[in-house]
């Protein structure tokens, strides 16, 4: 078959869409977003009727792909590394209930935090679960590996998980597809209370789980995913998981490296293949891209065994990617060096764009707070956390998403009033209205601001899961009417926006201010599709 | 055939094009690659790089080490400055833009800046802006960089020209043939300045 050219995240979705997933459930974050966006613009899926919509968040997706599970389908879900905090009640729930349909959770990892708040390792998430987990070290296997995911899911009859890093999902390379497999007729379970965990039936299924890990490592050593590499230098063993591999190999003329090592892209990791490893040389190398989750399993809590290399032990930094100049330190081979930064280079942070109503709504918002002492912001995550730096200076915090509203009733509750919550339109679908409620139900004297700018921009623009809907939501968890104030976020409004602000910054309790305008580059793109759609007419009848 | 390449640019500015572009013409030559590219937080008018790497044998890591880069191209000159560090001492070529792209207070003196980079020993210089213009449109300005580090990258002219054309079919023959005559234009301009 011919090569394909895709990003690491495209290979999953083609993969999942060549497995017979009949929907792919997601909220977007980077590295992920591309997954699912592939598969809404597949033609492929689209005749197939595979499911695609965003859902509302993480956790919400993965529980709507339980349910396809349940219902005897395959289902993917796609989620950012913070995503699964999100999801993470269902998705370590969904180990106990296990798989009917082929069930697999993709989580895309942000080590060097490159548009995140944390690096946390996915990897934690499978091992707390106790299931399978696969880590590509490239694009084919990315594409092999998801297909892969979903008949061990089938075989073993629970969730697998799926984990890539930001270099995989976002850099492209050749791939070469299968034949695609049909999707499930639906079939529920046979046994109708698998997925009812009451105490009595959760304790029988998590003895099941447990009772399947030693196959979960069989099939790991096995599988071919984890493989063993002879070398004739014994006085150092490598274990290289996923992309670790790939900077290893770089570093070494056709990729001979004089030492045994061991590739690890299945978990749980086979405590045989280590122990082969361990046994035959001096001291053990671990690279990890991301959490030194391996390198302290082996290293055991005393550190008494022969010497484990890695994070650990400052080898390797304990924070950030690798790369292959930080593998080639580790292993004391040269490293090149280019020239030197000049000193008169500037940072180009990222900004808002010009003409961006975030600008508008906080300009008046910053002006209407001029009375009161600074640090009254709780803001929460998407593009408008850029208006933390200059020239806004606007907010002053962005933990979680949705914990704008939430911190502010709690720092409100402290005495701090008034308290604004700021926060966009996706992040208030995604998980701002249930801490609504609870501003509604405790009174707070809290000013909330939601910037509906119908789209989710941050991660390039996906639909908002409140299509339009913002001020009924608002309405409908309880917000007294003349409290729900609607702006129109530009500059020749400034001085009614102000006065908006100011209004309902005196009010005790809970008001809504929704600022609506819709974000400049949704808008050019909606146009330009438009063009598009219109010039091909043209054509096409001419 | 190997050749490692950095493109470096501010979000936005299209260095993913170029990218597309340079990949698809080595697909075409039955090259293999890798391009790692920046999504997400960094494109709004934050600086984005892109490692592409293309070679005649399989392709290990997905980001070029430092110091072996055989060429960055890049769309504004402050941006090339960035990533110095990654070409190689000996062989690497810089081709960049002199047109600054100035979205924050503290951009420095551009003549500072190009003195920076004269001061390479394989550079090329070249004002984007005017040469697209001449040749029709200023938004050509990325295929003028691309066709001025052409004789760089190792490809044959043909197979870029047959890639812009696939990349650019969408948006009709007009164009494309803007884009062909930028790309013939920073070939041309190369070839005077070398
Ligand atoms: C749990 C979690 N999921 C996803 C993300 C990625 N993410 C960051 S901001 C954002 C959405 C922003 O949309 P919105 O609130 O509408 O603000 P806008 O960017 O449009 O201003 C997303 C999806 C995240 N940081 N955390
Ligand atoms: S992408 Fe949209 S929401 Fe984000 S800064 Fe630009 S205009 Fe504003």
């Amino acid at each position: 078959m011919k090569k394909l050219l895709l990003l690491g995240d495209e290979a999953i979705a083609q993969g999942a869409i060549d497995a017979g997933i009949s929907g792919v459930y997601a909220y977007p974050g980077t590295p992920s977003t591309e997954i699912t966006e592939y598969i809404q613009a597949s033609k492929e899926a689209k005749d197939k009727h595979i499911k695609s919509q965003w859902s509302a968040n993480e956790k919400t997706a993965m529980e709507t792909a339980i349910g396809m599970s349940y219902a005897g389908k395959k289902a993917l879900v796609c989620m950012k590394h913070v995503g699964l905090n999100v999801a993470a009640d269902a998705f370590i729930n969904s180990s106990i209930t296990g798989a009917n349909g082929g069930l697999v959770v993709l989580s895309a990892d942000d080590p060097s935090m490159h548009s995140s708040q944390n690096e946390q390792d996915s990897r934690f998430y499978g091992k707390f679960a106790m299931i399978p987990i696969m880590e590509p070290s490239n694009q084919q296997e990315a594409y092999d590996m998801t297909r892969y995911a979903f008949e061990l899911s089938e075989k073993f009859g629970v969730p697998v998980l799926l984990r890539v890093t930001t270099r995989l999902a976002h850099s492209r390379s050749g791939v070469v597809r299968k034949e695609d497999l049909p999707q499930n007729e639906m079939h529920l379970p046979s046994d109708l209370r698998q997925f009812v965990l009451l105490p009595s039936i959760a304790r029988k299924q998590y003895n099941t789980l447990l009772g399947k890990q030693m196959a979960f490592e069989e099939d790991a050593e096995k599988s071919g995913y984890n493989t063993f590499i002879e070398g004739k230098d014994k006085s150092l063993g490598i274990i290289a998981c996923g992309l670790a591999y790939n900077y290893l190999i770089e570093n070494y003329e056709n990729g001979k490296v004089p030492f045994p090592m061991l590739k690890i892209c299945q978990y749980p990791a086979p405590v045989s293949m280590v122990k082969k490893l361990y046994d035959m040389v001096d001291e053990l190398l671990v690279l990890e891209e991301g959490y030194p989750i391996l390198e302290e399993l082996i290293r055991g809590y005393l550190n008494n065994g022969k010497k484990v290399r890695g994070r650990l032990d400052g080898t390797i930094p304990r924070a950030g990617e690798l790369n292959p100049n930080i593998v080639a330190k580790a292993l004391h081979l040269p490293v090149a060096e280019g020239f030197d930064i000049s000193e008169i280079l500037k940072g180009r942070p990222p900004l808002l764009c010009d003409g961006c109503s975030h600008w508008d709504s906080f300009n008046a918002l910053n002006e209407a707070l001029e009375p009161y002492s600074s640090g009254r912001v709780l803001s929460d995550i998407g593009c408008y956390t850029l208006s933390a730096l200059p020239p806004l200076q606007a907010i002053n915090s962005c933990v979680d998403m949705g914990a704008s509203i939430t911190m502010a009733i709690g720092a409100a509750e402290a005495g701090l009033v008034p308290a604004v919550a700021a926060i966009g339109d996706s992040t208030f679908t995604h998980s701002g209205i249930t801490g609504l409620l609870d501003a509604v139900n405790h009174k707070a004297p809290i000013t909330v601001l939601i910037m509906d700018n119908s789209t989710t921009g941050m991660t390039g623009g996906q639909e908002s899961s409140a299509y339009g809907r913002v001020e009924d939501i608002v309405k409908g968890v309880g917000v007294e009417e003349s409290h729900i104030r609607e702006i129109k976020p530009l500059k020749r409004f400034h001085e009614e926006n102000v006065k908006v602000f100011k209004e309902e910054l005196e009010y005790d309790g809970v008001s809504v201010i929704i600022a609506r305008r819709e974000c400049i580059q949704t808008l050019a793109r909606k146009m330009k599709e438009k063009a598009r759609l219109k010039r091909e007419q043209k054509e096409a009848s001419a | 055939m190997k050749k490692d390449i950095i493109l470096a640019g501010v979000g936005g500015q299209g260095i993913l094009t170029i990218a597309a572009t340079i990949g698809t013409a080595a697909l075409l030559e039955g090259l293999q690659l890798k391009q790692a590219e920046v999504h997400g937080m960094s494109q709004r008018g934050g600086d984005v790089q892109s490692h592409l790497r293309l070679s005649s044998k399989e392709i290990a890591s997905d980001l070029i080490p430092e110091g072996k880069a055989d060429l960055v191209i890049s769309i504004e000159p402050m941006e090339a400055l960035r990533y110095v560090n990654m070409l190689n001492k000996n062989s690497g070529w810089m081709i960049s833009s002199m047109n600054p792209f100035n979205n924050i207070s503290n951009y420095p003196d551009l003549e500072l800046i190009l003195n920076e980079i004269w001061k390479l020993p394989h550079y090329i210089t070249i004002d984007a802006n005017k040469v697209a213009k001449e040749q029709g449109s200023v938004k050509a300005a990325n295929i003028v960089i691309l066709g001025a580090a052409s004789p760089f990258l190792g490809l044959k002219y043909e197979s870029l020209e047959k890639a812009v054309r696939n990349i650019f079919a969408s948006k009709g023959e007009d164009i494309i043939k803007l884009n062909l005559k930028a790309l013939k234009a920073g070939l041309h301009y190369t070839e005077k300045n070398t």
